[in-house]
């Protein structure tokens, strides 16, 4: 299999070294080294099987008549030790597009890095900004390429561009899908919820804020592998905006404030003798 | 065995590349051809002539000279005509018209007119710098619409690899009088003006006739159209007709006097 390995290539631009057959751009591969194993079907299953339960996080992004709305939790958890609460799970590709992260966090961080690079080139190259579709089938192609070999890579792309506001969904298996309203993560199910019953197109972005920031709180406070800071970001027809980053646990108290009970009013009126 | 350079493109002592050079030589010696942009409509023409093979009849040699053609596209909205090797253009024409729909499939947008054409400059640098091989001998005139502005360009590339835009230019046999007639008649035209441009700039070098000339427009709405002989036959009866008419008027002054 021919692998696309562009991504990993530091764009040389002396063009003697590369020059081989003259019918082709690329450099000569280096081979991928395969592991030594009897079974390597099975060891890359086992592989994935090992990075699959880190998916363990909520991320959404939709939409609206102003433009998208991502939104994200903080948490990072292996197993059952949660590893930080303040994660940044939403990439910055360049000043209008974002990334969100769900999955391997490496593996997130190294290719939306990648695509930034790979937008950057193409805005010098051709003089206009690189398409949210571009972008998005850029990603997928190379996650494509690499499907089999482990990578764990859950994101949405979301940007606004010539054509307006756009939203991709890309995973590690290759697959891409254009829509409107996506969340991913083992926390999704509950986000959908809330966020397919409130979603509206026409809201203001302050109303589309808190739908994200509730989604995200909702799916924080059932699913364990979720939670730490609700993060919600906005981008505009200028860019991206990051609009707030609230505590989950203070949104609960924000959202369900403890009421003192009648019995302990009652207690406390009882005069000392 | 370790690769060897086998470089046929070197430099000379007083900085020429003698074989881009010879190349542009081929390019002088190959058919006219000829580019116009206009406000709405971009229009390319080509000179039909060819010296015919000794001894094939005449009729298999009317046929042929009429089945191919000169001016191909490379997409929907893309057209490129050329002067110089037909055989390289073959070669480069396919390469171009790949890249165009590995462009849609990557990127899923049709590609730019300066996009394609830098790929093909880029091509034809290419084989200016590598071992064992000759540059192309052929320029091309690159024309067709920006997908998402709708703004029209043409483009000329040649065998050292360099490219720019014009508003109207030519290549080929007898390009520096057709780009002297266009410096002094070019003017901003739309529609079937800048298909007449274009034609009175070929007929400038080029035996009058329909089955001489071929041309093809370029609009957003329609993409590539050839013209056939009767349209361009009709259109050289009007350019005629003007000629006359001018040429009459000029005369008719000095006459009252």
């Amino acid at each position: 299999m021919k692998l696309d390995l562009s991504g990993l290539q530091s764009f040389p631009s002396i063009p003697g070294s590369a020059v081989d057959d003259l019918g082709e751009d690329l450099f000569a591969a280096p081979s991928f080294q395969l592991p030594a194993c009897s079974d390597f079907d099975g060891f890359q299953k086992d592989a994935i099987q090992m990075v699959k339960p880190a998916k363990g996080t909520t991320t959404l992004a939709f939409i609206f008549k102003e433009g998208v709305i991502v939104a994200a939790d903080s948490r990072a958890s292996m197993g059952g030790y949660i590893s930080s609460q303040s994660v940044k799970k939403i990439i910055e590709i360049n000043p209008y597009m974002l990334g969100t992260m769900a999955g391997g966090a490496a593996d997130c961080q190294f290719w939306h890095r990648n695509l930034g690079i790979k937008c950057r080139l193409h805005e010098l190259a051709n003089k206009r900004r690189i398409s949210v579709t571009g972008a998005s089938k850029l990603l997928a192609n190379i996650l494509y390429s690499y499907r089999g070999m482990g990578l764990s890579v859950g994101t949405m792309i979301a940007g606004w561009d010539e054509k307006g506001p756009g939203l991709y969904y890309v995973d590690s298996e290759g697959g891409r899908l254009k829509g409107t309203r996506f969340s991913v993560g083992s926390g999704s199910p509950y986000a959908y919820g809330v966020l397919d019953s409130g979603y509206r197109f026409d809201m203001t972005v302050e109303e589309a804020a808190e739908l994200a920031r509730r989604a995200i709180y909702h799916a924080t406070f059932r699913d364990g592998a979720s939670g730490g800071v609700a993060s919600v970001y906005h981008v505009g027809p200028d860019g991206w905006n990051k609009l707030s980053g609230d505590d989950v646990g203070e949104l609960h108290y924000k959202y369900y404030p403890v009421a003192p009970t009648p019995v302990e009013q009652e207690m406390t009126d009882a005069p000392a003798a | 065995m370790a690769r060897y350079d086998r470089a046929i493109t070197v430099f000379s002592p007083d900085g020429h590349l003698f074989q881009v050079e010879y190349a542009l030589e081929a390019v002088r010696k190959g058919n006219a051809a000829v580019g116009v942009r206009g406000t709405d409509t971009v229009v390319l023409g080509v000179e039909k002539k060819s010296t015919p093979a000794p001894r094939l009849p005449v009729l298999l040699l009317h046929l042929l000279l009429s089945s191919v053609r000169k001016i191909v596209s490379l997409d929907t909205h893309i057209a490129l005509a050329c002067a110089g090797l037909k055989a390289d253009a073959r070669v480069l024409i396919n390469r171009a018209r790949i890249e165009c729909q590995s462009h849609r499939l990557t990127v899923e947008d049709p590609v730019t007119v300066e996009y394609i054409t830098r790929y093909i400059a880029g091509l034809q640098q290419k084989y200016t710098q590598s071992g064992g091989v000759r540059p192309f001998g052929l320029s091309t005139l690159i024309v067709g619409f920006d997908p998402y502005t709708g703004v029209p360009a043409l483009y000329q590339t040649d065998p050292s690899g360099t490219f720019s835009a014009w508003k109207a230019n030519a290549t080929g046999r007898n390009s520096n009088s057709m780009r002297e007639f266009l410096e002094k008649n070019y003017k901003e035209t739309s529609g079937q003006e800048t298909v007449k441009l274009a034609i009175r700039t070929l007929l400038e070098v080029v035996e009058s006739g329909g089955k001489n000339i071929e041309i093809a427009v370029v609009t957003k709405e329609h993409g590539l159209r050839q013209l056939d002989e009767a349209e361009i036959d009709a259109i050289v009866a009007e350019i005629e007709a003007e000629k006359a008419a001018a040429e009459a008027a000029k005369k008719a002054p000095s006459k009252d006097t």
